[in-house]
């Protein structure tokens, strides 16, 4: 049977794949360029008589996801910056109580209202450190259409396996982009359920002690066991604490079950690196202009190659190592004012290796940017 | 029944001061819950950030105590979620009504089956005593040495304002009105807003000279009436105490059902 294909957006994309994940449950604010997630959202949900919410801002959108996770549902919301910052309250809640949920937060170029329209990559950091206090995170990105649609799954399946919200980082222009979508049969892509304890009714429940693996299986409100959630350091039953024993216990578990299975977590792809004398290290829309550049220059014979990682938090920082061993120059490509390229800079050894090919104007990057940056780095001059 | 087969008494002693008010809501409320003989099972208690907040931990439903103000929020999404469960949401004045202002009346505006309960002693008591959208003009608290010049919310009328379908007042002197107006409000299919004004002799008493918890329960008798009574008319400065809206309108998780209805057979 041929498989269906369609030329849609990005965000689409999004919507589609987050259905394929299992997701029943969606709440959004509007806010550009993020809106049509929330408007397709919008449409499919009742079909298949999933819940939609349209709320009264970002807050309320990942506060309310994050209750109906804990019923049972696969949850989402989707945002841009502005409505990003809003939220980092709510992420940070959803760490704490270890509440399974994705945050779609659709890039634009900030501070503040910024650049609504046009494409950015500002907000790699605001994922990691947006939230206070010492915490881990997953954060997944893609540069195209096909790759989106598999990151989304894995968000779902991440957030389930790891008991944690999982942001997915796309940016206004792959997320405004049409290309064509194979749509994945069921079942192509592995899709992870929930985790829910077996314990019988009527025994005591620990909805916060880990099992041996380090996950935790739930319950779902309104079932069997009744339980406390709380975003306040809090003992094995989900009660409030300042007991010192404990509360190192809990910041460890939440920082190593995402920290110790960082290779798990890891997802890239790579391009020519084999032989490569300069390594491009890129993600999200800005891999698709490194790519370009690599291929072009690879018909001409030189020995370029480029590293497009996926998962960004946490920072595949061994994989990182390993790729650019043998590379004299690392050329990181992003629409930024330099953020991956810090975390290039601490993975590799000898970070003078390591330089920053990146625009911040709004328009997107193009492979001249890039040849110009790797001309000044080859010592050629622009 | 006794109602503490409704309390998670390994969690006692609770962090209330002696003589705060909110012993005596929580007292009142697990007695009309348990006089509706509601399965704990389907009970959902979401609360925020404060004093009051902290009444989540006791219960023996399941319980999610959030963020400061967003109680209403996460408790959208359980109840739109799991429309058969019954959500009650104990908030602060300042949690409900500052910090949580806008989704309270975006609450009152959509009409989905939640009971909010605005535990109303007008000052921040955990962090020390500063002042609330609810303390009113005249008031001695830490942020306001040379008095409060804020002007306060009516949470009547602005429940009423926002559409919400149940509205009542009272006080924790009367504690008998509490379990009727919860017992009320938790029976009514729509959004339902019960207002107790509660005493905190610690912050707000002490500094305002309004003396010890009995006499600040005193004064919830003194100075508050029945809606409509005579009292009122010789006194209008009197605070009405009763059920100001009790009206059914659509609720939201069943147009919801609808909506889907609608788009599954289109």
């Amino acid at each position: 049977m041929r498989q269906r294909t369609e030329f849609i957006q990005g965000n689409e994309t999004c919507v589609r794949a987050a259905l394929y994940a299992g997701l029943d449950f969606f709440a959004g604010y509007p806010i550009t360029p993020s809106s049509e997630i929330t408007e397709h959202m919008a449409a499919h949900l009742p079909r298949i008589g999933g819940s939609f919410l349209q709320m009264e801002d970002e807050i309320s959108s990942l506060c309310s996801i994050i209750g109906a996770s804990l019923t049972g549902h696969k949850v989402m919301t989707a945002t841009s910056g502005p409505g990003f910052s809003l939220m980092q309250e709510a992420l940070g809640f959803a760490v704490m109580t270890e509440i399974p949920c994705v945050i779609a937060d659709v890039q634009r170029g900030g501070p503040s209202t910024g650049l609504p329209t046009h494409g950015s990559q500002g907000d790699v950091y605001q994922a990691r450190w947006g939230t206070q206090g010492d915490h881990a995170i997953i954060s997944l990105t893609a540069s195209n259409h096909q790759d989106l649609f598999a990151m989304t799954v894995e968000a779902f399946n991440m957030a389930e396996t790891f008991r944690t919200p999982v942001v997915l980082l796309l940016d206004e222009i792959t997320g405004h982009m049409r290309e064509p979508l194979t749509l994945p049969r069921e079942g192509e892509i592995p899709v992870i359920e929930r985790l829910r304890t077996s314990v019988p009714e009527g025994v005591d429940y620990h909805p916060y002690l880990p099992r041996e693996d380090g996950r935790l299986p739930m319950s779902d409100f309104g079932g069997k066991h009744r339980y406390n959630v709380t975003g306040l350091y809090h003992d094995m039953w989900g009660f409030p604490t300042t007991d010192p024993k404990v509360i190192h216990g809990l910041i460890h578990h939440l920082m190593d079950k995402i920290e110790n299975h960082a290779h798990e977590i890891t997802r890239y792809r790579e391009y020519y690196l084999d032989d490569a004398h300069t390594v491009l290290i890129s993600y999200g829309c800005s891999a698709r202009t490194a790519l370009h550049v690599v291929t072009s220059r690879r018909r001409r014979g030189e020995k370029l190659g480029l590293l497009e990682i996926q998962s960004l938090w946490p920072f595949p920082a061994e994989l990182v190592r390993a790729k650019c061993e043998h590379a004299h120059y690392i050329l990181v490509v992003e629409m930024n004012m330099g953020q991956v390229v810090h975390e290039v800079k601490k993975a590799v050894q000898d970070p003078e290796r390591v330089y920053l090919a990146n625009r911040v104007d709004g328009e997107f990057i193009t492979p001249t940017d890039v040849r110009n940056i790797m001309r000044l780095v080859h010592g050629r001059g622009v | 029944m006794a109602i503490d087969q409704y309390l998670r008494k390994r969690f006692f002693p609770h962090i209330w001061c002696a003589g705060c008010g909110h012993g005596i809501v929580l007292n009142n409320m697990l007695r009309a819950v348990d006089q509706l003989q509601i399965n704990q099972n389907e009970m959902v208690m979401v609360s925020g950030i404060g004093c009051s907040s902290r009444i989540s931990g006791y219960v023996d439903f399941h319980s999610l105590h959030t963020l400061h103000g967003r109680a209403l929020a996460f408790a959208t999404g359980v109840k739109m979620s799991q429309p058969n469960l019954t959500v009650i949401c104990p908030m602060g004045d300042g949690d409900a009504l500052a910090i949580g202002g806008n989704h309270f009346i975006h609450a009152c505006r959509r009409n989905m089956d939640l009971t909010a309960i605005v535990m109303n002693n007008r000052i921040y008591g955990m962090t020390g005593g500063q002042f609330s959208p609810l303390s009113g003009t005249g008031i001695t608290a830490t942020t306001s040495p040379q008095k409060t010049i804020d002007r306060e919310f009516d949470i009547i009328s602005l429940s009423l304002a926002s559409g919400a379908t149940f509205v009542a007042r009272t006080t924790a002197y009367h504690y008998k009105e509490i379990t009727n107006y919860i017992k009320e409000a938790l029976q009514h299919p729509g959004f339902s807003v019960v207002e107790i004004l509660s005493q905190c002799p610690t912050h707000f008493g002490r500094r305002n000279k309004q003396g010890d918890a009995t006499e600040m329960l005193q004064r919830y008798r003194q100075n508050t009436t029945s809606i409509g009574s005579e009292a009122k008319q010789k006194n209008p400065e009197l605070i009405e105490r009763g059920i100001f809206r009790q009206e059914t309108a659509p609720e939201y998780c069943a147009e919801y059902a609808e909506l889907i209805n609608r788009a599954q057979q289109s």
